[in-house]
C-alpha cells in the first residue's frame, strides 16, 4: 500500500515533464490572441513617424468616414474621460533630496509626442485592414524639434518634458562617498574601465496583445491580456489610471508566450483597449505585430559606465567607486526607476568582500522607447561592470583571475555588503572550483596554442555572478521607494474527491508552474500530479497577486503555497483525529496517509478530504466543514543565487567571426523543485546573455529612428550560433524560505555575458571590446591589433 | 496586406499578357521575397499572376552546353538535382545555403532572378558562371542582365522561363552571412574554363551583383587560394551599414574569394 502510493508522487526534485507542453505543443494552447469576442472590433495605433514633435494638429475626419470604422480616439478623447497617465510604481529620490521627475504619461500622446512607436490615436474599425487604412486617413500635423537619441550627450539635448531640465529624471547615489574616497586614497592600486552596456529588445515569441470589454449591465470591465502580473495591471489601472474601480475590473492572462520583463509594464495600447470597449460599446482588440514590438515594448539595459576598483598591494578589493548614466527612454515605464537603482546598484558587491562600494546613478530621458526591466534587470549591468574590472584588475597584476577572484570572495556568512544587501547563505569558492575543473581550466594554455597553430584567437573568461531575486520583503522595497509590496498569495483548495486546485498569484509564461506548482503539492500532500490544477492569471479566481518577475515565483509564490498546505494539513489533521477517535497530537501525515501514531490505524488524505465536506464524523461546532486555506507569504530577505560560469571562445580573425568552444555554468540555485526546468532556464538565459555579448543591440540613428526595427537587422541568437553548454550545480540551500529555494530564471542572462567578453578580451589582447562583438567590429579590432603587432 | 486580384493562367502568353496589360500586377512564383512584403503592407499591387501552373517552367534537364533550369525550379529541387549535382556541383551547393528549409522549398531562381535582391545567392551564379537567362521574348547574356539594386534587363511583363547554365572546368561558393537576416553580406562565386576565371560577388556591392575582374585575371594564371591572398578589393562601391562597414565586405569578399577557390579545387 505505501509503496503504491509513494510510486504516484511526483516528489520536490523530480525531472518530470512538464504537464503544460502537450497543450502547448499541440496548438491547444489559449493565447490572447486565440481569443474572439462577440462583436468584438479591431484597434491600430496611428504611431509617432518622429522621435521628438509638437502635435499642432489632429484630424480624424477623414478617417472616421471610411466605411468600416467604428471610432478614432485621442489623447483628448482620454482627458475629456478623466483617463490619467501610465505611471512608474517606484519612487526614487535624487542625492539632494527632490522626488523624482515622472514626465507626464498619456496612453495618447496630448501635445507632444517623444519617440518613434509613440502612441498618436487609435482607430478601432470592423476589421484590421480597415483599422489600418484608416490610420493612414488621420492627418497629424507636426513641428518637429530636435530628437534626443544619443545618451551620452542627452543632457545638452532639447529638453524632453517640461519638469525634467537637462533631461534627467533623477540623480541618485548609493554607499558610503567618504569611506570609499577614503579607500581610493590608499589604494595601492586603481583599476579603472567605462562600459557601455548595450539596449536590448526583449522578444517574447509572443507579442503582446489585449482585448477590452465591457458589460453595460455589469458596469464591469474585463482585459484579456499578455500580463506577467495581472492583478498589478489592474490595481494600477484602476488606481491610477482610473479606468474603473477595482471590482469593476477583471484582468485576465491566459497563456502568455514568454514576457522576460517586458509584459510586467502597465502599457498604452492594453489600457487604451480596455477603456475603448466602453466608449465605442464594442469588445476592442489589438495584437502587436512584430514592428510594433520593436517599437514599443519596453526595453532593457542601455548604460554608460565608469568604473574604479581600488585595490591594496596584495590584491586586495578595497573599494568600488562607479558612476553610471542610465537610459529611462522618454517616458518612467512602470518599474523603470528601481532598475537602475535600488536593482543595480544594490549588486555592485559581487560576490566579493568589498568595504566600501560608492556608486552614483543619472536616469536620463531620450527620444528613445521606454527602458525597463529586462532579464535580469539591474543585476546583469551589476555583474558586468563588476566581473570585467574584476577581470581587468587581475590581468593588471599579472595575476590569474580566477585566484583574484577567490582571494576576495565572501566565505562567511551571512554578509552584510555595504550596499543595503545582506547575503545569507553561498559558497562561491565550490561554484568556481567546480567550474575550473568542469572547464578543464589547466587545460588551456595548451588548447590556445592549438589554436593559434590553425591562426585562431582563443581566449577564456570567467564570471562569478551573483543576483538578488525572492524579491522581496516587502516593508524593506516599501522603505526604498517601491508603491507595492512583494509578498505573495496562494490558496490549496482540496475538492471533496481529494483532488487540488492551486490558486497562486505568480503567473506563468514559460516557466512550468503548473508542473513544478503540482510536484510542491504532490509530495506534502501525497497524491499524484495529475490530480492537481494549478490556476493562475485570473483576478477573478484568484484574490490578489503579484505575479512574476525577479525570479521570485520559486521562492517566494511557492512559499505561499507551502503556508497554505500547512494550515490544510493542520485542518485536515484534526478532522482525522476524530475520524480515527484518536487525539490530534497521536496523528502524522506521511506519504498521503493519516496515521495514528504507533498503530496500522490510517485513513488516506481522499478519505479525509471527503469527510471534510460531508461532516458526518466531527463536530462542526469546532471543526468548520470544507477543506480550502489561503495565505501570505511576505519574504524575510531576498534570496542569493550565484555561480561562476567560464566561457571558451575562438576568434577567427580573418573574419572577425567568434565561435564559442565551450560555455560552463556553475550555479547555486539552492534546493530545485525540477532539475530539467532549471536547466531549460540556465541554457535560455545563456542564450540571452551570449546574444546580448555578441549579437543582440537596439540602434537608433541621430534622428531617433529606430535602425533595428525588425530581424532582418536586430540579431536574434539562432540555435546554430550557440554551443550546447555544460551546465552544473552546487548546493547551498537558502535559510530564507521553508523550501531553501533562490531562482533560476535571470542566472543565465546575468552571468553570461561577461564570461563572454572577458573570453573575448583574453583572445584579442584589449579590454576594450564593445558589445555587441560582432564580427564586423571583432574583426577591425583584430585589424588594429595587428597593426600595432606590425609597429612593434 | 492590402486587397489584390489573384490569377493563375495556364499559358504563358496569358501571364504575359496579363503583366503587360497592368503595370501594377506583380507575378507570382515562390512568393519568399513577394508576400512578406505583401504582408507588410509594403507593395500593394493590383493583382497577383501566379506562374505555377504554367507548363513547361518548371524542370531541370540537360543541355548541350550543360544544364537548363526551368524558372519555376524551386531552391531545394536544384540542391538536390543529380544531374545539377553532376554538372556543375557548385550550383547545387549555392542552391542549398540559399535562405532556410522553409525558403528552399518555396522559392524559384526565376523567382529570385527577377527580384534581384543584392544579396541574393543565384545572381553570383548567373553571373559567375556566365549563364544565360531565356525569357519569353528573347535571351540575355548574364552580363547584360543585372543592371543595379532590384534593377534588372527585364521588361514591363517579361516573363524568365529558364536559365541556361554552361557546364565549367571548376566552380566553388562560399558565402558569409548576414548575423541578423542571413542573407549574404558577401557570396563569392568563382568558376574557371579554358578561356577564364570569373569571379562574382553578391551581397556587397552597392549596386547589386559584379565581377571581380582582378580576382579573375590573377586566378586564371594561378587559380589557387594563395594566389589572392594580397588582392585587396577596392571598397569604394561597396555597401557600408549597421553590419559591417565597405572595408569589411571588401575584407569579406577576398576570405570568401579564397574559400570559393579552395572549394572548386576540392570538387
Amino acid at each position: 500500500m505505501n509503496a503504491s502510493v509513494s510510486s504516484s508522487v511526483t516528489p520536490i526534485g523530480a525531472a518530470v515533464r512538464r504537464k503544460e507542453d502537450f497543450r502547448f505543443i499541440t496548438g491547444k494552447g489559449r493565447y490572447t490572441d486565440d481569443l474572439d469576442r462577440p462583436g468584438q472590433a479591431y484597434a491600430y495605433f496611428v504611431r509617432s513617424p518622429y522621435a521628438h514633435a509638437r502635435i499642432r494638429h489632429l484630424d480624424a475626419t477623414a478617417a472616421k468616414a471610411i466605411p468600416g470604422v467604428v471610432d478614432v480616439l485621442t489623447g483628448a478623447d482620454l482627458a475629456a474621460d478623466g483617463v490619467g497617465d501610465l505611471i512608474c510604481g517606484w519612487m526614487i529620490h535624487s542625492t539632494d533630496g527632490s522626488p523624482m521627475k515622472m514626465g507626464s504619461h498619456p496612453a495618447l500622446a496630448k501635445e507632444k509626442v517623444r519617440y518613434v512607436g509613440d502612441h498618436v490615436a487609435v482607430v478601432i474599425a470592423e476589421t484590421l485592414n480597415i483599422a489600418k487604412d484608416a490610420a493612414l486617413a488621420v492627418e497629424v500635423e507636426y513641428e518637429l524639434l530636435p530628437a534626443v537619441a544619443d545618451l551620452a550627450t542627452a543632457t545638452e539635448g532639447e529638453q524632453i518634458h517640461d519638469c525634467a531640465p537637462r533631461n534627467t529624471a533623477f540623480e541618485w547615489e548609493l554607499g558610503d562617498k567618504a569611506a570609499t574616497d577614503a579607500a581610493f586614497a590608499r589604494a595601492a592600486k586603481v583599476t579603472t574601465l567605462d562600459l557601455v552596456n548595450n539596449r536590448l529588445a526583449p522578444n517574447a515569441i509572443e507579442p503582446r496583445a489585449a482585448i477590452g470589454e465591457y458589460d453595460a449591465g455589469d458596469e464591469a470591465f474585463t482585459l484579456w491580456t499578455t500580463s506577467q502580473n495581472p492583478h498589478v495591471a489592474r490595481l494600477v489601472l484602476s488606481a491610477f489610471v482610473g479606468i474603473a474601480p477595482e471590482h469593476k475590473l477583471r484582468v485576465i492572462a491566459p497563456d502568455v508566450g514568454g514576457g522576460f520583463g517586458s509584459k510586467i509594464f502597465i502599457y498604452a495600447e492594453e489600457t487604451v483597449c480596455a477603456w475603448a470597449a466602453k466608449k465605442v460599446g464594442r469588445p476592442v482588440k489589438w495584437t502587436a505585430d512584430r514592428s510594433e514590438a520593436f517599437l514599443s515594448d519596453a526595453h532593457g539595459r542601455d548604460h554608460i559606465s565608469h568604473a574604479e576598483l581600488a585595490q591594496d598591494a596584495d590584491g586586495r578589493i578595497l573599494a568600488l567607486r562607479v558612476k553610471t548614466r542610465a537610459n529611462m527612454g522618454a517616458y518612467l515605464s512602470t518599474f523603470a526607476s528601481s532598475i537602475p537603482t535600488y536593482l543595480y546598484a544594490t549588486l555592485l558587491s559581487g560576490q566579493y568582500d568589498i568595504p566600501a562600494i560608492h556608486c552614483a546613478v543619472d536616469a536620463i530621458y531620450t527620444t528613445t522607447a521606454p527602458v525597463d526591466a529586462y532579464r535580469g534587470a539591474g543585476r546583469p549591468e551589476a555583474t558586468f561592470l563588476l566581473e570585467r574590472i574584476v577581470e581587468k584588475a587581475a590581468r593588471e597584476r599579472g595575476e590569474d583571475p580566477a585566484e583574484f577572484r577567490r582571494r576576495n570572495f565572501i566565505t562567511a556568512f551571512p554578509h552584510q555588503t555595504p550596499v543595503i544587501m545582506c547575503y545569507d547563505a553561498g559558497d562561491y569558492v565550490a561554484s568556481l572550483d567546480k567550474a575550473l575543473e568542469v572547464a578543464d581550466y589547466k587545460g588551456f594554455p595548451a588548447r590556445r596554442a592549438e589554436s593559434e597553430a590553425r591562426g585562431k584567437l582563443r581566449g577564456i573568461g570567467l564570471s562569478a555572478y551573483i543576483e538578488a531575486c525572492g524579491i522581496a520583503p516587502s516593508a524593506a522595497v516599501g522603505s526604498l521607494g517601491a508603491g507595492v509590496g512583494l509578498w505573495e498569495s496562494a490558496e490549496v483548495r482540496v475538492n471533496p474527491t481529494g483532488n487540488v486546485e492551486v490558486l497562486t498569484g505568480s503567473h506563468s509564461h514559460g516557466q512550468g508552474h503548473e508542473t513544478t506548482f503540482a510536484q510542491l503539492v504532490s509530495s506534502r500532500l501525497g497524491i499524484p500530479i495529475d490530480q492537481i490544477t494549478v490556476v493562475h492569471g485570473d483576478t477573478d479566481k484568484v484574490q490578489f497577486g503579484m505575479g512574476t518577475y525577479g525570479s521570485r515565483s520559486g521562492a517566494v509564490g511557492m512559499s505561499a503555497i507551502v503556508k497554505a498546505l500547512d494550515k490544510v494539513e493542520a485542518k485536515a489533521k484534526k478532522i482525522a483525529a476524530h475520524m480515527l477517535e484518536a487525539s490530534e497530537g497521536d496523528i502524522e501525515f506521511k506519504d498521503g496517509k493519516f496515521t495514528v501514531a504507533g498503530t496500522d490505524r490510517s485513513l488516506a488524505f481522499a478519505e479525509v478530504a471527503l469527510n471534510a465536506y460531508v461532516a458526518h464524523k466531527f463536530p462542526t461546532s469546532e471543526i468548520e466543514p470544507g477543506l480550502k486555506e489561503g495565505a501570505f507569504y511576505d519574504p524575510t530577505n531576498f534570496t542569493f543565487p550565484a555561480g561562476c560560469h567560464i566561457c571558451e571562445l575562438e576568434v577567427d580573425p580573418e573574419t572577425g567571426v567568434v565561435e564559442i568552444k565551450q560555455f560552463v555554468a556553475i550555479d547555486d540555485f539552492g534546493m530545485i523543485i525540477n532539475p530539467m526546468i532549471v536547466e531549460g532556464q540556465v541554457h535560455g538565459g545563456i542564450g540571452q546573455g551570449i546574444g546580448q555579448a555578441l549579437m543582440e543591440g537596439v540602434t537608433y540613428d541621430s534622428d531617433g529612428q529606430l535602425v533595428t526595427g525588425s530581424y532582418m537587422d536586430y540579431t536574434m541568437p539562432r540555435a546554430g550560433d550557440l554551443p550546447s553548454f555544460t551546465v552544473g550545480l552546487t548546493q547551498t540551500r537558502c535559510p530564507s524560505n521553508p523550501l531553501g529555494i533562490k531562482g533560476c530564471g535571470e542566472a543565465g542572462a546575468i552571468g553570461a555575458p561577461p564570461a563572454v567578453i572577458n573570453a573575448l578580451t583574453d583572445a584579442l589582447g584589449t579590454e576594450d571590446v564593445p558589445m555587441p562583438a560582432t564580427p564586423a567590429k571583432v574583426w577591425a579590432i583584430c585589424q588594429a591589433r595587428a597593426a600595432r603587432q606590425a609597429a612593434e | 496586406m492590402y486587397a489584390f486580384d489573384y490569377q493563375r493562367p495556364t499559358a504563358l502568353s496569358d501571364a504575359g499578357a496579363a503583366l503587360s496589360a497592368d503595370p501594377e500586377a506583380k507575378a507570382l512564383a515562390g512568393g519568399q521575397t513577394l508576400l512578406p512584403t505583401l504582408k507588410q503592407r509594403l507593395a500593394q499591387p493590383t493583382a497577383l499572376v501566379d506562374l505555377s501552373r504554367i507548363p513547361g517552367l518548371s524542370g531541370i534537364s540537360a543541355i548541350p552546353e550543360g544544364v537548363s533550369i526551368g524558372a519555376m525550379a524551386r531552391h531545394a529541387e536544384v540542391a538536390a538535382s543529380a544531374l545539377v549535382r553532376e554538372t556543375i556541383p557548385a550550383l547545387a551547393e549555392l542552391a542549398s545555403v540559399i535562405g532556410d528549409a522553409a525558403v528552399r522549398n518555396r522559392g524559384t531562381i526565376g523567382g529570385s532572378l527577377a527580384n534581384d535582391d543584392p544579396t541574393a545567392d543565384y545572381p553570383a551564379a548567373v553571373l559567375g558562371l556566365n549563364a544565360t537567362v531565356v525569357t519569353d521574348r528573347r535571351s540575355i547574356a548574364a552580363a547584360d542582365y543585372f543592371r543595379g539594386l532590384f534593377e534588372t534587363a527585364l521588361e514591363e511583363g517579361e516573363i524568365i522561363t529558364r536559365v541556361d547554365f554552361p557546364r565549367v572546368a571548376a566552380a566553388g561558393y562560399a558565402k558569409f552571412r548576414n548575423p541578423a537576416s542571413r542573407y549574404a553580406m558577401a557570396g563569392v562565386f568563382v568558376s574557371k574554363t579554358a578561356a577564364e576565371v570569373r569571379v562574382a560577388v553578391t551581397g556587397a556591392g552597392q549596386s547589386g551583383v559584379f565581377l571581380w575582374t582582378e580576382a579573375g585575371a590573377v586566378l586564371a594564371s594561378d587559380f589557387s587560394p594563395q594566389a589572392v591572398a594580397d588582392l585587396v578589393l577596392d571598397p569604394t562601391n561597396l555597401m557600408s551599414d549597421l553590419h559591417g562597414s565597405a572595408e569589411y565586405r571588401a575584407q569579406l569578399a577576398k576570405v570568401m574569394l579564397k574559400r570559393a577557390v579552395e572549394r572548386a579545387r576540392a570538387m
